[in-house]
């Protein structure tokens, strides 16, 4: 136990160290490893073990976990978190193999987990393997295609003489059976007449109800027409409106600052 | 070929997707089931035995008339028909995952594949290969995920039966029992790593 207990600071030390210059890697001659060829930091582990020619059910911890902080040194943040998980594991693992253990003690391997979970991954990927080859097994046939719709080709250029239209015209209008189609109305709506109206009120009275305005009988368009430049003209400071009451009718007054005419 | 061998190779030239036994016995009413299994067979043999550039192939859990593989390199090369985009390392690795473990859970997947997940099962649902099919009872009543007959049609699989078996494999899909090594063994490592 005093070899575990004396290497202990060293290959601790080597965990911090391995953030510089790989030891391990360095001594192999520093092959290179493309993280983009893995799907994952157990694809990367599974790598190591098999360029090592190592045995998954019995890993070099210390090893191991220092080929692999040295292989994910330049990695960056956006594929960091599931590289950093397992580095952080295996150094964890690392330092669990150093504590010293009595004899006689059942020992629980702390690889163990590590172990179940690389040898599941490896079916895995077999399993992957398998199916890339089913899958280009299959696309080898093919099936009746897919017959997709005719493409969207822009209309022809219109070409046809104002009579031809007109004919056409006569034909639709000709099948209706009520050939009245819609009934042009002249705007009932006369502001502008309402506006002077008001005005000349204005000029003569200093303050009047609205509906002197309207006249005798109005229609529904007499009253808008009022009411449209009553506000048109107290927007522009012309007049000024209150309501005594609710529901009583508008007093229109004359602006202090309108001259008389 | 009888009447009724001649109708089912109809419909399936017709139908642009496999097609099962059960949904070719509508054709006739006169036929039973039986009827339609041997009329397929017989289709089948037409194809193999006079000489057809296409076959009868059992798909998942249909039939479908394919092009033979000795004609897909000519086929491809003027253009009449493509093959589908290849599917990533990480798809595949998850569609396996989850055709012998489904339905499964987003966590169990990231957790045997040691990398998150979500991405992945978004492409693999967009190109209609996995589904939804149910949520799990755990915490947070996660969604669970299944395959889909297209993927079977992808693999050219009948159905998920014809996947290999685990005691095919070289590595049983059952974890191992770690075997816990004596302390003499793991002393021994750590002086060699010393």
């Amino acid at each position: 136990m005093t070899t575990s207990a004396a290497s202990l600071p060293n290959a601790l030390g080597s965990v911090v160290l391995s953030a510089g210059p790989p030891i391990d890697s360095a001594r192999s001659g520093g092959f290179v490893v493309e993280l983009e060829a893995f799907s994952g930091p157990l694809d990367l582990l599974l790598h190591l073990l098999r360029e090592e020619q190592l045995e998954i059910a019995d890993i070099p911890i210390a090893r191991i976990a220092d080929q692999f902080l040295a292989v994910i040194h330049d990695l960056g943040l956006n594929q960091a978190a599931d590289y950093l998980e397992m580095a952080s594991r295996l150094v964890r693992l690392k330092a669990q193999m150093l504590l010293p253990r009595t004899d006689g003690e059942l020992w629980e391997d702390p690889r163990a987990e590590l172990v179940r979970r690389l040898l599941e991954y490896q079916q895995i990927k077999e399993i992957a393997h398998w199916m890339a080859g089913a899958v280009e097994r299959r696309a080898l046939r093919f099936g009746r295609g897919y017959l997709p719709p005719p493409p969207e080709l822009p209309p022809p250029p219109l070409t046809l003489d104002l009579l031809e239209l007109l004919s056409a015209v006569d034909r639709v209008v000709g099948g209706i059976l009520h050939p009245v189609l819609h009934r042009v109305v002249a705007r009932p709506l006369d502001v502008e007449g309402a506006t002077r109206k008001l005005l000349d009120l204005l000029a003569t009275h200093e303050e009047f109800l609205w509906t002197e305005a309207l006249g005798a009988q109005p229609s529904i368009s007499d009253v808008l027409s009022v009411l449209l430049a009553l506000l048109e003209m107290a927007r522009h400071g012309r007049c000024s409106l209150s309501q005594p009451a609710v529901f009583s009718p508008l007093v229109v007054r004359r602006e202090s600052a309108l001259p008389a005419s | 070929m009888n009447p009724l061998c001649q109708l089912v190779e109809a419909a399936l030239f017709a139908a642009a997707r496999p097609v099962t036994a059960e949904e070719l016995v509508v054709l006739d009413s006169d036929a039973s089931l039986d009827d339609v299994r041997s009329a397929l067979e017989q289709l089948r043999e037409h194809y193999d035995f006079d000489g057809h550039g296409v076959e009868l192939v059992e798909l998942a859990g249909g039939y479908q008339i394919l092009s033979r593989p000795a004609f897909a390199a000519a086929i491809e090369r003027a253009q009449l028909n493509t093959r589908q985009p290849r599917l990533t390392a990480a798809m595949l690795e998850t569609l396996a995952v989850i055709a012998y473990r489904q339905p499964v859970g987003r966590a169990e997947i990231e957790e045997i594949r040691g990398v998150s997940a979500s991405g992945v099962l978004r492409a693999l649902q967009e190109r209609g290969l996995i589904e939804v099919t149910g949520r799990s009872e755990a915490l947070g009543r996660p969604l669970l995920y299944s395959t889909t007959p297209l993927f079977l049609e992808l693999l050219g699989l009948p159905d998920l039966q014809n996947l290999p078996r685990a005691e095919e494999l070289s590595i049983a899909l059952q974890p191992p029992k770690p075997e816990s090594i004596g302390p003499d063994d793991a002393a021994a490592y750590v002086a060699a790593d010393a």
